[in-house]
């Protein structure tokens, strides 16, 4: 036994003799690999063996003094970025960041704060909902290896959303300094190779210079149409050890460069603006083409000076929900009258312009005249393996490779420049949408009153119950709404780009709950009310963001949506058993989330969190919910168990 | 689109020619419910029947018994198909009983949370 590990097993010996005193939960160095006794659990892989004896250590031994560790110029760098928080589950191979986060960027301004979570992927979810809020990322940062594996889901909804998102993971480039079998474990050659194919981007620098060039890079592709995660694989030692040649000789902070994102070029813009003047029928779908709230803006302008309806993919704040040119729920009428059919960043421009037969045969869901165009600023970053870029759409007319936030301001330009001096036929055309976006809401709300007083509570009762609670707040609807059958589109108005935030991007299930954090603490300065209805399922994938949101004291109104299943999934149940002749007796077998019943607001409890419930009786729930605001308008966060139906 | 699903119900009724089309309406309420229930047709529907973006609404005031054993006998659109060795013509005799049996919602403006639009 060398010194150095006779040095470090005495370590160990210390460290565990004071961990039941408490002091150590602050003092000892926390690795995946530090596991307690195995025990009986599930989670078989953590807790499979001894613990090996020259477990992971905490820090390099030899190495950088205080105050000249490469890691506090990293932490310069992601500061100067305008990166103000570092989400992350503690792991070894970034320890030297996590402490120039906590030591350094903590204490010295600008503040970067160490959010802690209890999940790799609760970590790049917190940064994905802060981005769609805040309009710029957040850091987060992993463990190599098993702590990237465990993010590793959160980032495809990123890069699916199209969502900036800057991380950072350790790496182990010198063979020769891995001082133990963990740390050979935890070492991979090419760890950012098992995300490379839904990342925008990924680099390992072989220096400080080096790295401050690429997180400044990381940054600027995250923030480049289309948004998406990009991550640096960052060198132990790099960030332990001196800055060569002392403090002093720190590399200069990256410049920044100001980023234009691409537009539509001038031709391709008359032309579209020539054929939606000239269209007696328009139609604007809208998906992930507000990016920021002067996009929002634009959208209204461009629908308005056109009359032009507007439907709305759900997935962002794309159109104001009560706006009278909204027409969110007469898609297949619209489509079949329209003459010019615009799509601004479809997520699927297959699916809005084809239907598929019986026989797989593919026809024109638009009429044999009408014209077609897209703008998708995806179409500019495609990659081959993950088919999140849905089906080849042939049958669109005219492709346009650009940012349609970007577009916009000279599309409106021109359309203005184009329409003609009377407005009577806008103004008629206008009047008529106004008019059927009355019947449908009126409509909503007659339906709404079915199952009203059912227990599992209804979920337009649910809805209203909740608008009733937030309506007069600035409020920020953190979840996507088709899981609640889309009531709080239907009934809710909501106006601002703040409001409404869509959902995951691929359906990862597990997203919602910390992605919803992470945009209330992007909310939280500004006073606003954020809300999120969170599946049982979801929150089960990683009940600990509730210890995180009470931790890092984020309000947000959690209102579970509780129907005890992977309700998705039992519905599938029941179309394969039936199908199979088999019945459906036994369909919720493994989708059903009872036997025993998860009481969510005891679990909140125990977290630290308010909790309410579960409500059964729709009479109980606004009481409820009313007390849960309270608590989160005082600043912490809430959790309301509403016992629900299905969808 | 409602309209348009009970109209074809009435069609599909007409041509049917089995012991259902003589004898409607002859269910167990509570039967129907227990059924409902355990063959899980409240997922989509709603445990009262009252629809969701998963499952059309069915109650109050359900389409004709017959019009309702062909949707579940030859649904469309993602709807599974039940047999009668799943589900029974007596099963859904009491399925149609059960939503039968539910009541009329309040009317819009004797619901305060509904009564004003947002």
């Amino acid at each position: 036994m060398t010194r150095r590990e006779r040095e470090r097993l005495r370590r160990r010996d210390f460290l565990k003799g004071t961990a039941v005193g408490g002091i150590a939960a602050a003092v000892m160095p926390v690795a995946h690999g530090a596991e307690p006794p195995p025990s009986p659990t599930r989670d078989g892989p953590r807790n499979a063996g001894p613990t090996p004896p020259n477990v992971e250590s905490s820090v390099r031994i030899e190495g950088a003094t205080a105050a000249s560790c490469g890691s506090d110029y990293m932490v310069d760098v992601l500061r100067s970025l305008g990166i103000d928080y570092f989400a992350a589950t503690p792991g070894n191979t970034f320890m030297g960041l996590h402490e120039s986060v906590v030591n350094h960027g903590m204490t010295t301004s600008p503040p970067l704060r160490f959010l802690t979570t209890m999940h790799e992927e609760a970590s790049v979810a917190m940064a994905h909902g802060y981005a769609k809020i805040e309009g710029k990322p957040m850091a987060c940062a992993f463990h190599a290896t098993v702590g990237l594996q465990h993010a590793s889901m959160a980032i495809y909804n990123a890069y699916c959303d199209r969502v900036p998102v800057v991380m950072l993971t350790g790496a182990g480039i010198e063979a020769d300094k891995r001082k133990s079998t963990v740390e050979w474990t935890h070492t991979a050659l090419d760890g950012p190779g098992m995300v490379r194919d839904y990342t925008k981007w990924d680099d390992t620098p072989g220096n400080l210079q080096g790295f401050g060039e690429s997180a400044a890079r990381a940054w600027k592709f995250a923030m480049t149409p289309p948004y998406g995660p990009t991550l640096l694989a960052v060198d132990v030692p790099l960030q332990e050890d001196e800055i060569p040649g002392g403090p002093g000789n720190a590399p200069p902070l990256p410049r920044l460069s100001s980023i234009r994102p691409p537009s539509a070029d001038a031709n391709t813009v008359r032309e579209m603006a020539r054929m939606l003047v000239a269209a007696e029928h328009p139609l604007i779908h809208v998906d992930r083409c507000a990016r920021t709230p002067a996009g929002l803006q634009m959208t209204v302008e461009l629908a308005e000076i056109l009359a032009a309806p507007v439907v709305d993919s759900g997935n962002r704040m794309g159109f104001p929900w009560r706006h009278p040119l909204n027409q969110s729920r007469r898609f297949g009428a619209l489509r079949d009258a329209a003459d010019v059919f615009l799509a601004l960043e479809p997520g699927s421009p297959f699916g809005l312009v084809t239907e598929v037969g019986a026989h797989g045969e593919l026809r024109r869901a638009l009429k044999p005249d009408a014209r077609s165009i897209t703008v998708s600023s995806a179409e500019l970053y495609p990659k081959g393996n993950y088919q999140n870029l849905q089906r080849y759409a042939g049958l669109v007319d005219i492709a346009v490779q650009a940012d349609a936030e970007a577009t916009l301001p000279f599309l409106i330009e021109e359309v203005k420049r184009l329409l003609p001096r009377g407005r009577s036929k806008y103004d008629a055309r206008a009047r008529a949408f106004a008019a059927a976006h009355r019947e449908d809401l009126d409509a909503a709300r007659a339906a709404a009153v079915y199952g009203w007083d059912a227990s599992p509570i209804s979920m337009p009762r649910l809805a209203m119950e909740m608008y009733e609670v937030m309506k007069s707040e600035d409020w920020s609807l953190l979840s996507h709404h088709y899981w609640q059958s889309s009531w709080s589109q239907r009934l809710w108005d909501a106006k601002r780009h703040h409001q409404y935030i869509g959902g995951s991007g691929a359906d990862g299930v597990g997203y919602t709950s910390p992605a919803s954090l992470g945009a209330a603490l992007a909310n939280q300065k500004h006073g606003r009310l954020s809300v999120a209805i969170v599946g049982d399922g979801d929150l089960m994938f990683g009940p600990g963001i509730l210890w995180t949101a009470a931790h890092e004291q984020i309000p947000i109104l959690y209102v579970v949506h509780n129907n005890r299943a992977y309700h998705q999934e039992i519905m599938q149940m029941q179309v394969l058993s039936n199908r199979r002749q088999r019945g459906v007796d036994r369909a919720h077998i493994g989708c059903v989330i009872t036997a025993p019943d998860i009481d969510y607001a005891l679990l909140a409890r125990s977290m630290g969190v308010h909790g309410e419930g579960p409500i059964e009786n729709p009479a109980d729930l606004g009481p409820a919910l009313r007390r849960a605001v309270e608590v989160v308008k005082r600043g912490e966060p809430a959790l309301v168990d509403v016992v629900s139906q299905g969808r | 689109m409602r309209r348009t699903a009970l109209l074809l119900a009435v069609v599909l009724a007409l041509s049917v020619g089995d012991g259902l089309a003589q004898s409607p309406a002859s269910g167990d309420v509570e039967r129907g419910r227990k059924i409902f229930v355990s063959h899980g047709c409240y997922q989509c529907h709603g445990t009262q029947g009252q629809g969701s973006n998963a499952g059309s609404r069915l109650a109050p005031d359900p389409i004709p018994l017959q019009a309702l054993v062909l949707l579940v006998r030859q649904p469309r659109a993602r709807m599974p198909p039940y047999s009668p060795r799943i589900l029974s013509d007596q099963d859904l005799r009491d399925i149609h009983a059960y939503l039968t049996s539910i009541p009329k919602a309040r009317p819009v403006a004797e619901i305060p949370l509904l009564a004003a639009p947002p």
